[in-house]
């Protein structure tokens, strides 16, 4: 029997000839990230481990992304206990703000996760280097700890559920987003419980590496340990100018194992939005438009959707557009790299001449953080990753999920619309 | 190794696809502290969860429980508030390995997460998964651990578990 990618990159990281789902094991992590949440807590169970230094200052990544530019006096003190810690372990890898992104945004734009990394992450969305072809997933800070202490940790191996995607989508506004989304429809919140959710087929070989990566940064979202995508000659191109150390690509064997292969047709496929309250409760953009439902923010950005591509199709679709009188839109360009890009090709000012908003790179209101909360009863359409109860403020809020053109389309309309019914 | 003790307490029942939003809000998330986690667990599904909730109460849910962020920041809150232990038709897989590096025991139990009624009073022995219903004299098994999961726990949590192991590794 074959093994797939996500088995393959396990046990050369384990130093085992052939593992198979159900194993359990111990695998060497090339890349251990915290951000100003959970590094401070993860901080505080590392000193309780008796080390006196991380495993290796080069594989341990602190980001000030999620409250940050901080938001408060108690989130300023968590973004100073990451940056003393690492001060003191003289990492080489933490980012003040200005020069650090929204981290899986940032990530893989600085070349600091390759193809065929084992990396873990106290965020859940850490799944998104998936995109790369990397083995990467979300842990608490305690299991964060223990990486940075041993520069290991255990690991059950994942049966693996594969998602083939046929086809050439007719709608062009139809994204990598709307894929995931479709998946999450489908097998539902926990429908990859625990598993490896491997996209293949003639879809994703012809999606964008920011698609990929909006796709592998929401199998969390279906329960999901991890997201992979088999590296190809567009991941290569991505990571050739970017990749700070070796890469290694895997592809899953014809004789694999997989617990499931689910078949999905992008031929007809339109856009999705995520009704409240899980990003289960798809509908067809058509749909959701027909519920006419008014808006009072939009939201474009986050670890999902804040990347060049995504601000581009809000660009296309605001350029030389006023914003709904009544509709606040939050623009955050994911990364520093991106915001320049943003600045210097006009996109900034697109968004601005419209009415916008553009918001130094932060997690901000994806989270119901800062930069954009909602009041009791207000509503949002976002580019975000969940539409959870009070996800985004108040728990009488409500967050519905979308691509970047159907934000911005819906922020013109002031409701959910299709980005048809403005160009 | 330290034997993990038999759990007695009252059941309070959630429903499925709960997540750690809804566990601690991240309006909390600028602090860590366990009392103050505690303090808004749950509290917009159970409001004044802490004032009603006993030492040892055992919290019983549907499916997939703890989905969505990895913050464990949502075990922490729910040890604090009281629960000694967290019995789930399935728990979504970072919240299970959260709780079970903070010394907090998670059972799958589906039979008796769908049978359980709120306010039966439970003994449950996380080492085994044996769970009695005391109020209606109902007995149920759940999943049993891995053995090194197990040890985890009876150390109280990874962190003591790892500790142990790095000053073996120094004698």
């Amino acid at each position: 029997m074959g093994m797939t990618i996500t088995e393959k990159i396990l046990a050369a990281h384990a130093g085992l000839e052939k593992v198979a789902a159900g194993d359990l094991l111990n695998a060497k992590l090339d890349l251990v990230l915290a951000n100003d949440i959970t590094g401070p807590l993860a901080i505080k169970e590392f000193a309780k481990i008796g080390v006196n230094s991380v495993f290796d200052r080069e594989k341990v990544v602190l980001i000030p992304d999620h409250f940050a530019p901080a938001k408060d006096i108690p989130s300023a003190q968590q973004c100073l206990d990451i940056k003393t810690f690492a001060r003191q372990q003289q990492l080489t890898h933490y980012y003040e703000v200005g020069r650090t992104g929204i981290e899986h945004c940032f990530l893989p734009e600085q070349g600091l996760v390759v193809p065929g990394d084992v990396v873990i992450g106290a965020d859940s969305h850490t799944c998104t280097y998936g995109g790369l072809g990397a083995f990467s997933t979300g842990v608490g800070s305690t299991d964060l700890a223990v990486g940075m202490a041993q520069g290991e940790l255990w690991f059950r191996v994942p049966e693996t559920m594969k998602v083939v995607f046929q086809g050439v989508p007719q709608n062009p506004w139809v994204t990598g987003k709307d894929y995931i989304l479709a998946v999450i429809g489908k097998i539902g919140v926990d429908g990859a419980r625990y598993k490896a959710l491997e996209f293949t087929g003639e879809a994703i070989s012809n999606l964008s590496m920011d698609g990929r990566l909006t796709m592998a940064n929401m199998a969390i979202e279906a329960g999901a340990k991890n997201g992979i995508i088999a590296a190809d000659a567009k991941t290569l191109e991505y990571v050739l100018s970017r990749a700070k150390r070796p890469w290694k690509t895997y592809q899953s064997d014809e004789d694999a194992v997989y617990s499931e292969v689910v078949e999905i047709d992008v031929t007809k496929l339109q856009p999705q939005v995520a009704f409240p309250h899980l990003p289960s409760n798809v509908r067809d953009v058509a749909a959701a438009a027909a519920a006419n439902l008014p808006i009072d923010q939009v939201v474009i950005g986050s670890c999902t959707n804040g990347r060049w591509e995504d601000l581009q199709a809000a660009a296309q679709i605001l350029k030389n557009k006023k914003i709904h009188a009544g509709v606040r839109v939050i623009v955050i360009p994911g990364t520093p790299e991106i915001y320049l890009r943003a600045v210097r090709e006009g996109l900034v000012e697109i968004f601005v001449e419209a009415g916008a908003v553009v918001s130094t790179p932060t997690c901000g209101p994806c989270l119901g953080g800062h930069m954009g909360i909602l009041a009791k009863g207000e509503r949002a359409v976002s580019t975000t990753n969940r539409n959870f109860v009070g996800r985004m403020g108040h728990p009488e809020s409500e967050v519905y999920l979308a691509n970047p053109a159907v934000a911005a389309a819906s922020a013109v309309l002031g409701r959910i619309a299709s980005p048809e019914e403005v160009l | 190794m330290a034997e993990l003790q038999k759990l007695k307490g009252r059941v309070w029942r959630v429903g499925h696809d709960v997540d750690t939003d809804l566990i601690i809000a991240a309006r909390y998330l600028t602090h860590s502290e366990g009392d103050y986690l505690a303090s808004h667990c749950l509290e917009d599904v159970i409001p004044d969860l802490t004032a009603k909730v006993q030492q040892g109460d055992i919290l019983v849910a549907g499916k997939n429980f703890g989905c969505g962020s990895s913050r464990e920041h949502a075990p922490v809150a729910l040890k604090y508030a009281g629960f000694s232990c967290i019995i789930a038709q399935s728990f979504a897989r970072i919240f299970y390995r959260n709780a079970i590096n903070i010394g907090l025991p998670v059972l799958v139990a589906p039979e008796a997460a769908a049978a359980l009624e709120e306010g039966a009073v439970l003994e449950v022995d996380a080492a085994t998964g044996v769970i009695k219903d005391l109020t209606k004299q109902q007995t149920y098994r759940g999943e049993a651990f891995p053995a090194f999961m197990l040890e985890i726990l009876s150390a109280g949590g990874a962190i003591p578990y790892v500790r142990e192991k790095v000053k073996q590794q120094y004698v």
